[in-house]
């Protein structure tokens, strides 16, 4: 099961977070201060899986922005990894070219569309389509 | 796809998060967000209402606020206002706070609730799937109550939405989780396994995500998902890359649903029926040829959910653990990764191949891979990928390779990262135990250890080679000297000056015969480490002196004038003070005799769990065959009752019990103590009632002992300060008899001991026991007999109970145990071929005769542990009868006076879940539920 999902830039700060199971604001906080740091620590020989506290991290870096999921040991490491991607790739066809930017200002838009893929922690749809089907109904509606 | 201008209308939100970024330090940024906190909460208080889109900007906003990490505690009023707009951007941003700031026990989730209900009952999908996504993510149990009927219902109609399925899956999910209780299993159950079969594969991800986590919990309700999980998976490994268009990714059709349906698999055994089984086999095949082809794409893309696929399917494989020819290929391919030039696929293949170790099948193909694993540990970069490869080394060590595995540990531990030098060392302590065949070879590792990571040798490691040294006399000699040549270094660890100070007290009489190690050397030695030591290694090297004091009567005096000295009597630390000064009294007033008897040599430990072992699982290792190797070899002592002491052992007082003080250094050492007053605790001492009437209630841990006697008829029933009870015993067909041993553990007569047996009335008909009443006075240190002549008339549940009073000094004592008399000692075993064991199944085919149980292992799986057990238990194990290998089926007869009861047995082991099905057979519906309640206790 999937227990939280983070976007953090490299400078720590928190662009999108996400959590499957209830965490207290401060923990929150701290947490995503540890993990980013663990993050950043890595060079490029490293794996992109690292055993934090009872859960595996699983990250990939785009640019300056770091996706971390924390995971329990339920999960794929691989399939979670090409699934950050995918989300990606996602955002990407969304917003033309995604920057961090377009998270900060849409973040209600990234949110549907995390929404859409995940959800209680599993992965529930991965077509791309279908993924960003009920946005485009948002943007049509806004647009009108 | 609409273009998308930053801000997106909301030029507020926008100015706002500039403002954010601008800030030039914490406290700038903390004074903007209270100007806007304070600011949005003016325009929620103020009289004017506000319109949806200022809500949904105002909503936005605090969204960004406490993304920030500042916490919110307004705005939850008019987020839950948005939920009942009919405008879907409103409601959106309404559910969305709600989802991201609302926690489950919120007292709001009633209104939320009223919100939900609605859009539920909308029949506009969006609508509903926004219902259902907050519900999901907030997954109350007040929620659960609401909804946990109207879900399942969303979830089966004909009529729902593929998307709405899908959230109503997840959203069930949850329910579950969250209230198991509320959620019951229906008519709805079979028909959300058929969601493994729905044309839409984005349907059959959520499904199957929930079918999982039901199969877990209920496991016989939903065995038909395994058939329907293979067709399904069949019919996507074996699809053209382009058949499934929307779920293929990079070439690769379906990724993450396949990965998920051979999760679900792996709830489950191999699947029993063959034409299932055989199209397993192939969809496992195929991804494992797949991985072999050359790559339809070179994006990266491409192989990675192609490898997320091939790793889960090689779970599958471990988690069967029955096809060899699949498990010896999924070997060679993770061989082939372990040299990959990805480092996230070398890391996997390292943790896969771990698990892979523990499979007989694929042991020894694990074991060629051993330089490509120690080059890993020497060159990679990663330390969690060299992490996994020191627990490979450890998973894949054996006799045959523990000398070059255990070196090349040694020689990596001077390097380790101090993170994991901890593990390292447990882990090496742990094979150099298990596999040593040489012990000197064991006191070599271990000191060196101590020199390396002296600092990570924990407790545990070096009490073990203590207790090994004082248990094998074959390596006490060896033991002692090279201690003695390992304190000669300058500068030794601490650790060692505690396995030497210990080890010379003991044994350096081995090798005071060589003038270099006269006794005199040996004291100097330690006393010259002393003043460098921390105060409880001083008060170990002082029990050591007085030993020696024993061992060398010639250094005596050099000692008391130690002991004499200011800094030990009159040392700050009372524990120092205390023993110096007990110690130079012993010294002086103690004849020879009583020194030499106080003094003697440490009695051997009892054998036990590695305290080492107990540790490393703690730390959460992995467990591999290692591990169950080791149990294995301390359970089968348990099953045969072998060398178990002798019933009564009357030397108990000074043979420390399992839970003392691992050394006896928490304590002055072994003083003949007067016994301690049993009243501590209170556990079976009844103190108030001194009259022979009321019968104790059951002894604790009482429970467990009798379970342990079920497959074993020999050993130690009950063990207090006072007494201890031992049994043998012997059966044949329906008679047996018992010999209860009694000891007197004290020096104190026990007067007017009266043991009786006690047979509740239903059990009294069915079970006849005889016995003659012993001797009233059992002398102090000394062991009385009792036999019991046992004749079974009939089947029976209840087991008879031992009671035994006496008095001892002034108390009266009143002790109960259970009498480990139960049905299956009335077994004989019977051989039977495969073709007659199944006709005989059949026979048995009544619902009534069939007993079944599913219970989660309490021990370590391990086959020969299991063999043990089925023929301790009395039937015969018959080999080659269950087409499954991994299972295990038993028969035999239980004998009564008045009749003979044939019985079957079958035990399926699921080693992935960790769960065992146990199914009985016999031709009465009673001794089924018995044998199956009393077999199910021992695994």
């Amino acid at each position: 099961m999937i227990k939280f999902f983070l976007m953090v830039n490299k400078q720590g700060q928190t662009r999108l977070s996400k959590y499957y199971e209830h965490v207290e604001i401060n923990k929150r906080t701290l947490l995503e201060t540890e993990v980013i740091k663990s993050c950043l620590s890595r060079s490029n020989e490293q794996c992109s899986f690292i055993e934090y506290k009872d859960f595996k991290l699983i990250y990939q870096q785009y640019a300056a922005l770091f996706i971390v999921v924390g995971v329990n040991d339920t999960e794929n490491e691989m399939a979670i990894y090409e699934f950050v991607h995918n989300f990606v790739e996602v955002l990407d066809e969304y917003f033309s070219r995604v920057s961090e930017l377009d998270i900060m200002f849409n973040l209600d838009k990234v949110h549907i569309i995390l929404d859409e893929m995940v959800l209680n922690g599993c992965i529930v749809e991965t077509n791309r389509a279908r993924i960003l089907a009920p946005l485009q109904i948002l943007d049509k509606m806004s647009e009108s | 796809m609409p273009a998308v201008s930053k801000g997106d209308g909301m030029r507020g939100l926008a100015v706002f998060i500039s403002d954010i970024r601008n800030c030039k330090s914490k406290e700038a940024e903390i004074k903007r967000i209270n100007k806007e906190l304070a600011n949005i909460r003016s325009k929620f208080k103020g009289d004017k209402a506000l319109d949806g889109y200022s809500k949904k900007k105002y909503v936005c906003k605090l969204l960004f606020i406490f993304l920030l990490g500042h916490d919110i505690d307004f705005g939850h009023m008019e987020a839950v206002n948005l939920l009942s707009s009919n405008r879907y951007t409103e409601k959106q941003i309404g559910y969305l706070f709600i989802s991201v700031l609302v926690n489950s026990n919120s007292e709001l989730i009633r209104l939320i609730n009223n919100a939900i209900k609605n859009d539920l009952a909308s029949r506009n999908p969006t609508f509903m799937g926004l219902a259902l996504h907050c519900i999901a993510n907030v997954g109350s149990r007040e929620m659960a109550e609401a909804f946990a009927g109207e879900i399942p219902k969303i979830l089966v109609a004909g009529d729902t939405m593929d998307s709405v399925k899908q959230s109503a899956a997840l959203c069930l999910l949850r329910l579950y989780r969250t209230s198991p209780d509320l959620v019951p299993m229906g008519d709805w159950t079979s028909r959300v396994v058929h969601l493994l079969n729905d044309q839409h594969l984005g349907v059959v991800t959520a499904a199957t995500s929930l079918i999982t986590t039901l199969a877990q919990k209920n496991p016989e309700e939903f065995k038909t998902s395994v058939s329907l999980a293979v067709s399904r998976l069949s019919r996507i490994v074996t699809s053209a890359s382009t058949d499934l268009q929307d779920y293929t990714y990079y070439f690769v059709p379906a990724p993450w649903l396949s990965v998920k349906l051979l999760r679900l698999l792996q709830c489950y055994p191999p699947p029993e029926d063959p034409a299932v089984r055989g199209r397993l086999t192939e969809c496992l095949e195929t991804i494992l040829n797949k991985a072999q082809e050359p790559p339809k794409s070179k994006k990266v893309q491409h192989s990675n959910a192609k490898n997320a696929v091939l790793f889960e399917a090689i779970s599958l494989i471990i988690h069967h653990d029955s096809e060899p020819n699949l498990l010896v290929r999924a070997c060679n391919q993770l061989g082939q990764f372990l040299q990959h030039r990805e480092t996230n696929l070398r890391y996997l293949a390292l943790e896969s191949m771990c698990t892979l170790a523990s499979s007989e099948f694929s042991h020894e193909a694990v074991k060629t891979h051993i330089e490509t694993v120690i080059n890993a540990l020497k060159t990679e970069r990663d330390v969690s990928v060299r992490q996994r490869a020191v627990d490979l080394l450890y998973a894949m060590c054996d006799r045959s390779n523990a000398q070059q595995i255990v070196a090349e540990m040694l020689s990596y531990l001077e390097t380790a990262d101090y993170s994991i030098r901890e593990e390292i060392v447990l882990k090496v302590a742990i094979l150099a135990e298990k596999y040593a065949v040489d012990y000197t070879w064991y006191v070599d590792t271990i000191l060196n250890l101590i020199r390396i990571a002296g600092d990570y040798v924990s407790e545990e490691v070096w009490y073990r080679v203590i207790q090994i040294v004082i248990n094998r006399d074959d390596v006490q000699g060896y033991a002692a000297k090279t201690v003695f040549e390992a304190l000669q270094a300058p500068a030794c660890h601490e650790n060692l000056v505690k396995v030497g100070g210990y080890i010379l007290g003991e044994f350096g009489n081995l090798i005071a015969g060589d003038p270099r190690s006269s006794p005199l050397i040996q004291f100097d030695l330690l006393h010259s480490k002393f003043h460098l030591c921390s105060v409880p290694t001083r008060a170990l090297l002082l029990s050591t002196y007085i030993k020696f004091v024993n061992l060398f009567p010639e250094v005596k005096t050099t000692i008391q004038d130690v002991l004499r000295s200011d800094s030990q009597l009159k040392n700050a630390d009372v524990e120092l003070q205390q023993r110096a000064v007990e110690y130079l009294r012993l010294s002086t007033v103690a004849s020879t005799d009583i020194l030499a008897t106080v003094l003697e040599e440490m009695p051997p430990f009892p054998e036990r769990e590695s305290s080492i072992l107990a540790k490393l699982k703690k730390k959460k290792g992995p467990s591999t065959v290692t591990d169950l190797e080791e149990t294995k070899r301390e359970r089968s002592v348990d099953v045969n009752g072998g060398p178990e002491p002798a019933p009564a052992s009357t030397s108990a007082a000074s043979t420390p019990s399992p839970s003392a003080d691992l050394l006896g250094l928490g304590a002055v050492p072994p003083a003949p103590a007067a016994p301690p007053t049993p009243s501590s605790g209170g556990l079976l001492v009844d103190v108030f009632s001194d009259s022979a009437s009321s019968v104790a209630p059951l002894a604790p841990g009482s429970e467990d002992n009798f379970a342990r006697f079920v497959c074993k008829n020999n050993g130690v029933l009950f063990e207090n300060q006072l007494l201890q009870i031992g049994l043998k015993s012997e059966f044949r067909q329906n008679l047996g008899r018992m010999f209860i041993f009694y000891g007197n553990k004290t020096s104190t007569q026990f007067l007017n001991f009266t043991p009786t047996l006690i047979c509740a009335d239903d059990l009294q008909a069915n079970l006849n026991l005889q016995t003659k009443p012993v001797d009233p006075t059992v002398d102090g240190g000394a062991q009385v007999q009792q036999v019991v002549n046992i004749e079974c008339v009939s089947d029976f549940t209840e087991a008879p109970v031992l009671n035994i009073q006496f008095r001892y000094g002034g108390t009266f004592q009143n002790v109960s145990v259970k009498l480990p008399i139960t049905l299956n000692k009335f077994f004989q075993p019977t051989e039977m071929a495969s073709q007659d064991f199944f006709q005989r199944w059949k026979q048995l085919s009544n619902p009534q005769q069939e007993v079944q149980n599913i219970f989660k292992a309490k021990h370590p799986m391990d086959t020969e542990i299991t063999k043990a057990k089925i023929i301790g238990f009395g039937s015969a194990l018959l080999e080659d009868v269950d087409p499954n290998p991994a299972n295990f089926v038993g028969a035999g007869i239980i004998h009564t006076r008045t009749t003979q009861i044939g019985c079957l047995l079958r035990l399926e082991p699921n080693l992935q879940a960790q769960m065992y099905r146990l199914t009985l057979r016999t031709s009465k519906d009673t001794v089924s539920q018995r044998l199956c309640e009393l077999l199910s206790e021992q695994f």
